[in-house]
C-alpha cells in the first residue's frame, strides 16, 4: 500500500503541482471545451497512477490535453480524436476497456457471477421442502410477529 | 464423489488458477505498465526537427535504406545516464546507426549532458514541444525505436538499454532485419 | 544497541509463535487445559515482544538514528515529530512490523478475553494466529528487515515523501491494518470450526465481535484514505478504482457480507458452510491485497524492475495460508450439519441476497483489478481497466442491494411478508418523493442519475428510521411504552439502524457529486471569480515556509454577495530535499457542502491559475462512513456478547413452542 502510494506520489510530484487543466489550455468555445473534457476523462495518463489526462498534472497529460483540443478545433469528431491517440498509444490508453472478444469475460462476468450465485442460492433454498405449517389465524400471526420483534 | 462434494473444491481450484496468474506477474520480464508499441510494423511517423548545437536538421527522410535506431532522451532523465555507457559502446563499435531526439529539454542542458556522458548519436533532433514523441507513442524517457530499411517501426524498448537487452534483443533484431 | 534489542525481540517473537502453535494445537488435540493455558500466555508474550521491537524502531525514528538503514531511507531530522512517528509505518519494512504487531495484538486480546470461550476453540484460534504470525515474521526477518544497520551512517536521512507528511494519511495505515489484519481472527475461527467439525450459534456469537471491530476500523481506514485523496490531490476526486484502493475495498465488501451472514448462523443456525467460506475469503482477500501492493505486480515506474523476492515470498505464504485453508474447507465443510430452512422471502432471504450481491460486487472488483494481468498471462492484448468499467458494473449491482437494505430489517425470520413491510414503509416512500422533488428543484434540473441517487439515499435513511419507529411502536403506543421499548432494545439493533443510516448518508454524498460546479481561471491580484453563486476574490500571494518546505500561499476571500463567508489560503509547497512540489488545497466546509480551492501554476506575469469547486453534500461521504463505524461500535458494546451463550440458552427455554427452530 505505502510503496504504491509513494510511487504514485513520486510520479505526481515530478509532474509539477497535482493540478490539471490550466486556464491557458482551455478552449474559448465552451461546447468544444466540454467535449475535450469528456474525451480527456476517458484517456489514461500513462505516467500516473490511475488518473485520466484531465485529472493529472503530468507533463504528458498536459501535452495530450492540448493535442485533443487541437484535434477538436481542427474539426475531428470525438471518435476521430480518440482514434488519433489510440493509433499512437494503443487501446491501453483507454480507461474503459473496449468491449471486444478479449474483454467479453471482463464485461460479462459480474452479471454471470450474479446469475450463477443466484442459481446456487435458489438450489440451496429448494433443497428441502418447507415443512408445512398449520395456518395461523390473523390474531395468532400478529402475536407471533410481536414476539419475534420483541426478541431482537 | 458426488456433485455436492465436488462443489466444495471449487474455491480451491479457483485459488490455484489465481496463484498461477499471480506468479506470472512476478516473472522477471513482467511489468504491468510496460506498453507494447502501437506502431510496430507501421510506418515511422514523419518528423523534421531542428538540430542540436546548430547542426543540420534531423528528419526521417535521412533514414534512407538503413536500419536506424532512434533514442529519445533528456538531460533531466536519470535512467538516461544509466544507459549512456551502453549507447557509447554501441556507437564506438559501430554496431548500429543511432540518432537521438532530445525530448522537452533546454539545448544548453542537453549539450552539458552530452559533454558529461558522451555523445553516441550520429545526429540529434530537438523535440521541444514533445509532439514528435507523441507521434511515436513515447510516454517517458528513455525510449528506443528500431526502424527498418522500408521505414517501418519494428521494435521499441521502454526504459534504459542494458547490455542484456543489446545481446538478447538488438543483435537478433539486426540479424533478422538483415544488417549490412 | 537499542535497535539490536528490537531485532532480537522480533526473532524471539518468532520462536514464541512457534511455541504457541505447538502448545495450542497439541493442547486442543489432547484436551489438555494446561497446554492450552500456556498457549494463551505465549500469545500474550508474543505481543509483548513484538511491541518491544516496534518501540525500538519508533525510538530510532524519534532520535533520528541514521545508522539504522530504514530510518536513513525514510526520515530526516528536520521533520515534525508527528511525521517521524508516522514514517515508521510510511515504508514497506516498518509497515510490516506494524502488521505483525496488530496481528499479535488481536491474538493477545483473544488470549486475555478467552476465559468465556470454550478452551479448545480458543486454543485452535490462537494456533492459527500463531501460524500466520510465523509466516509474516519470517517474511520480515528474511526479506524486509527494518532493524539492519547502515555503515557508515549518513549525516542526514532521505526524508519522508512530502505527500505522506499529512495528518490524514498519517493514521490511515494503522486503521487499515486494524481492519485487514483483524479479519485474521474470523479466519482463525473458521479454521478452528472446520477442525472441530462444528459450526453453531455459539461460534457465530464468538466471531461477531472480532469481525465487527475489524470492520469498523477498516471502514474508518478507507474513509480516511478517501478523504485524504480528496483534499490532497487537487481536483477533489475521492475514489479512483485504483488497484491499491480496490485491495482495501474487497476485504471490506467481504467483511460486510460476513457480518450479515454470521447473523443468520447465530439466529437460524443455517448458511454455515457459506459463512465459513466467507470468513476464509475475507482474510484471504486481505492477504491477496497485501501481495498486490507490495510485490510490484500492479505498480509501475519508468525504470528498472523491483525486487521480486518479496513478491515470491508472499505468494508462497498465500499458497500455504489460502490454499491450505481452502483445502481444509473442501475436506471438512461437507460434513457440517445443515441447518434450518427458510422461505426465500424472509429476513434470512434478505441476508442471503445481501451476501449474493456483496459477493458479486467483490468478485467484480477483483476481476477488474486483475484482468490486465490475466490477459497478459494468456497472451492477450495489453489493456487497462479504469473507472468506467467499475462504474458500469459495480454501481448497477449495488443498487438492488441498497433498495433491499430498506426492506430487509422489516421482514420476519423464516417467512416474511413483503407487502406488509412495504405498507409499513409508506413514510419512506413519501420521503423518496420529497427528496427527489427537492433535489430536482435545488439543482435546477440536474443530472437524472444524481437526483435518483438522492431518492435512493432518502429511501434507505427513511426506511432505517421507520424500522426503528415501528419497533418502538412510535405513534401507536403510549409514550411510556415507547420509552420502555427504547430502553429495552439491545444495542445491536441501534447499531444496525445507525449503520444503515450511515450508509444512506454516504450514498447521498456520492449521488450528489453530479451536482458539483467548477470554475477555472487565471487570476491576477484583486480579480474575482464567480463560483456557484458565490464570488471568490484573489487578495494576495506571499511566501510562507514550513519546517522542511518553502511555499507560495494565496489569500482568497469567499463572498456571498457582500458577506464574507470564509478566508481561504491554498498553498503550493516545494520540498527541497525531495525536489517535489505538492499542492495544499483550501477547503471551506459547512458539513453540507464543500467549497474547494486549489492554487495552480503562476504564469510569471502576475497571474495564478486557480481552480474552484462547489461540491454539495460531499462531506456526507465521510460523515456516513463515520456513522457506519459508530454504529458498528454501538453494536460491539452490546452486553449480550460479553455475557455469552449460556444466558441466551436460558432465555430461549422460556419462549413459546412455536418460536423454536425447526
Amino acid at each position: 500500500m505505502i510503496r504504491a502510494l509513494i510511487a504514485a506520489a513520486i510520479l505526481l510530484g515530478v509532474a509539477q503541482a497535482a493540478f490539471a487543466v490550466e486556464p491557458s489550455e482551455m478552449l474559448a468555445n465552451p461546447a468544444l471545451e466540454a467535449r475535450a473534457e469528456a474525451i480527456g476523462k476517458q484517456l489514461r495518463c500513462l505516467v500516473c497512477q490511475n488518473e485520466s489526462i484531465e485529472d493529472s498534472g503530468a507533463d504528458l497529460a498536459h501535452d495530450l490535453r492540448v493535442l485533443i483540443r487541437e484535434r477538436l478545433k481542427a474539426g475531428d469528431s470525438d471518435a476521430q480524436a480518440i482514434k488519433y491517440v489510440t493509433d499512437r498509444y494503443g487501446d491501453f490508453v483507454l480507461l474503459k476497456p473496449p468491449v471486444e472478444p478479449a474483454t467479453y469475460l471482463l464485461w460479462f462476468s459480474p452479471f454471470v457471477i450474479l446469475a450463477v450465485g443466484a442459481a446456487g442460492a435458489w438450489f440451496y433454498l429448494r433443497r428441502r421442502p418447507t415443512p408445512p405449517d398449520e395456518p395461523l389465524d390473523l390474531n395468532q400471526r400478529r402475536q407471533l410477529e410481536r414476539l419475534l420483534i420483541d426478541d431482537q | 464423489m458426488s456433485w455436492r462434494r465436488a462443489a466444495y473444491l471449487l474455491p480451491l481450484i479457483a485459488f490455484a488458477a489465481l496463484a498461477i496468474y499471480l506468479s506470472h506477474g512476478l516473472a522477471p520480464g513482467y511489468n504491468p505498465e510496460l506498453l507494447p508499441s502501437a506502431l510496430i510494423d507501421k510506418p515511422a511517423p514523419a518528423f523534421d526537427l531542428v538540430g542540436l548545437k546548430g547542426e543540420a536538421r534531423l528528419s526521417n527522410r535521412a533514414f534512407a535504406d538503413e536500419i536506424v535506431f532512434v533514442n529519445f532522451f533528456a538531460s533531466w532523465c536519470v535512467p538516461c545516464r544509466e544507459e549512456s555507457p551502453v549507447l557509447m559502446d554501441l556507437a564506438r563499435r559501430n554496431v548500429i546507426v543511432l540518432y537521438g531526439i532530445d525530448y522537452k529539454d533546454k539545448p544548453e542542458d542537453a549539450e552539458k549532458f552530452l559533454q558529461q556522458y558522451g555523445d553516441p548519436y550520429r545526429r540529434i533532433g530537438v523535440d521541444d514541444s514533445g509532439r514528435t514523441a507523441i507521434n511515436f507513442g513515447v510516454y517517458g524517457v528513455p525510449e528506443t525505436y528500431a526502424i527498418d530499411r522500408t521505414g517501418h517501426i519494428r521494435w521499441r524498448h521502454v526504459g534504459p538499454l542494458t547490455a542484456d537487452v543489446v545481446k538478447k534483443e538488438i543483435m537478433p533484431l539486426l540479424q533478422e532485419l538483415g544488417a549490412s | 544497541m537499542i535497535i539490536e534489542l528490537g531485532h532480537f525481540a522480533l526473532i524471539l517473537a518468532l520462536a514464541v509463535a512457534l511455541l504457541q502453535a505447538g502448545l495450542t494445537f497439541t493442547g486442543a488435540a489432547r484436551n489438555d487445559l494446561n497446554l492450552m493455558a500456556a498457549g494463551r500466555l505465549a500469545a500474550m508474550a508474543q505481543f509483548a515482544l513484538i511491541a518491544l521491537a516496534f518501540a525500538t524502531l519508533v525510538h530510532a525514528y524519534f532520535v533520528s538514528d541514521f545508522s539504522v538503514a530504514n530510518v536513513a531511507e525514510n526520515s530526516s531530522s528536520a521533520k515534525p515529530l508527528l511525521y517521524k512517528l508516522t514514517s515508521v509505518w510510511g515504508n514497506h519494512e516498518g509497515s510490516m512490523v506494524l502488521w505483525v504487531l496488530i496481528l499479535a495484538l488481536y491474538g493477545a486480546a483473544i488470549a486475555w478475553f478467552g476465559d468465556a470461550m470454550p478452551p479448545r476453540l480458543c486454543a485452535r484460534v490462537l494456533g492459527v494466529k500463531a501460524l500466520i504470525a510465523i509466516g509474516f515474521l519470517l517474511f520480515i526477518l528474511l526479506t524486509s528487515n527494518p532493524f539492519l544497520r547502515l555503515s557508515p551512517a549518513p549525516e542526514e536521512g532521505m526524508g519522508l515523501n512530502p505527500i505522506l507528511q499529512d495528518p490524514g494519511l498519517a493514521f490511515h495505515p494503522p486503521f487499515l491494518y486494524l481492519g485487514y489484519v483483524g479479519f485474521s481472527v474470523a479466519f482463525a475461527f473458521a479454521i478452528a470450526a472446520l477442525i472441530d467439525g462444528r459450526v453453531d450459534a455459539a461460534w457465530a456469537r464468538w466471531v461477531r465481535p472480532w469481525t465487527l471491530a475489524s470492520w469498523c476500523c477498516l471502514t474508518l481506514g478507507i474513509a480516511m484514505g478517501s478523504w485524504w485523496a480528496y483534499y490532497t490531490l487537487g481536483w477533489g476526486g475521492w475514489w479512483f478504482w485504483d488497484p491499491v484502493e480496490n485491495a482495501s475495498l474487497m476485504p471490506w465488501l467481504a467483511g460486510t457480507a460476513l457480518l450479515h451472514s454470521a447473523i443468520v448462523v447465530e439466529r437460524r443456525d443455517t448458511l454455515k458452510s457459506w459463512t465459513i467460506l466467507l470468513a476464509i475469503l475475507t482474510f484471504s482477500l486481505s492477504l491477496v491485497g497485501t501481495f498486490l501492493v507490495r510485490s510490484g505486480v500492479l505498480t509501475s515506474v519508468h525504470a528498472f524492475a523491483l525486487d521480486p523476492r518479496r513478491g515470491v515470498f508472499i505468494l508462497v505464504l498465500l499458497c500455504i495460508a489460502i490454499g491450505g485453508s481452502l483445502a481444509l474447507y473442501a475436506w471438512r465443510a461437507p460434513a457440517l450439519e445443515p441447518g434450518g430452512v427458510f422461505a426465500p422471502i424472509s429476513r434470512e432471504g434478505a441476508l442471503l441476497l445481501n451476501n449474493l450481491i456483496l459477493a458479486s460486487c467483490c468478485a467484480t472488483v477483483f476481476i477488474g483489478t486483475l484482468y490486465p494481468l490475466f490477459l497478459d498471462a494468456v497472451g492477450g492484448p495489453k489493456l487497462s481497466v479504469g473507472y468506467p468499467f467499475f462504474d458500469r458494473t459495480f454501481v448497477p449491482l449495488m443498487i438492488p442491494l441498497l433498495l433491499a437494505v430498506g426492506i430487509g430489517p422489516l421482514l420476519a425470520w423464516k417467512r416474511g411478508d413483503v407487502l406488509g413491510a412495504l405498507q409499513r414503509l409508506w413514510a419512506a416512500f413519501a420521503a423518496v418523493i420529497a427528496a427527489i422533488l427537492i433535489a430536482y428543484y435545488l439543482s435546477h434540473g440536474g443530472p437524472v442519475l444524481s437526483v435518483l441517487g438522492i431518492g435512493l439515499a432518502a429511501w434507505m435513511g427513511a426506511a432505517a428510521v421507520v424500522e426503528l419507529a415501528d419497533r418502538l411502536r412510535l405513534f401507536r403506543a403510549p409514550w411510556s411504552e415507547v420509552v420502555r421499548r427504547a430502553l429495552a432494545q439491545p444495542r445491536a439493533s441501534y447499531g444496525m439502524t445507525l449503520a444503515h443510516f450511515g450508509l444512506a448518508v454516504t450514498v447521498a454524498g456520492i449521488a450528489a457529486s453530479g451536482f458539483e460546479q467548477q470554475s477555472i481561471a487565471l487570476l491576477h491580484l484583486g480579480q474575482t471569480l464567480p463560483v456557484a453563486g458565490y464570488t471568490l476574490r484573489f487578495d494576495g500571494i506571499g511566501k510562507h515556509d514550513g519546517v522542511n518546505y518553502t511555499a507560495d500561499r494565496g489569500d482568497f476571500t469567499l463572498l456571498d454577495g457582500t458577506r464574507v463567508v470564509a478566508q481561504l489560503e491554498p498553498e503550493r509547497r516545494f520540498f527541497p530535499l525531495q525536489q517535489q512540489t505538492v499542492s495544499k488545497t483550501a477547503i471551506h466546509t459547512n458539513f453540507f457542502a464543500d467549497f474547494y480551492l486549489a492554487l495552480g501554476d503562476p504564469d510569471n506575469k502576475g497571474g495564478w491559475a486557480v481552480r474552484a469547486y462547489w461540491k454539495p453534500l460531499v462531506p456526507f461521504i465521510w460523515i456516513g462512513g463515520v456513522i457506519m463505524a459508530f454504529g458498528g461500535g454501538v453494536s460491539l458494546s452490546d452486553r449480550r456478547w460479553r455475557v455469552g451463550v449460556a444466558v441466551r440458552r436460558a432465555a430461549k427455554s422460556a419462549l413459546p413452542a412455536n418460536r423454536s427452530r425447526a
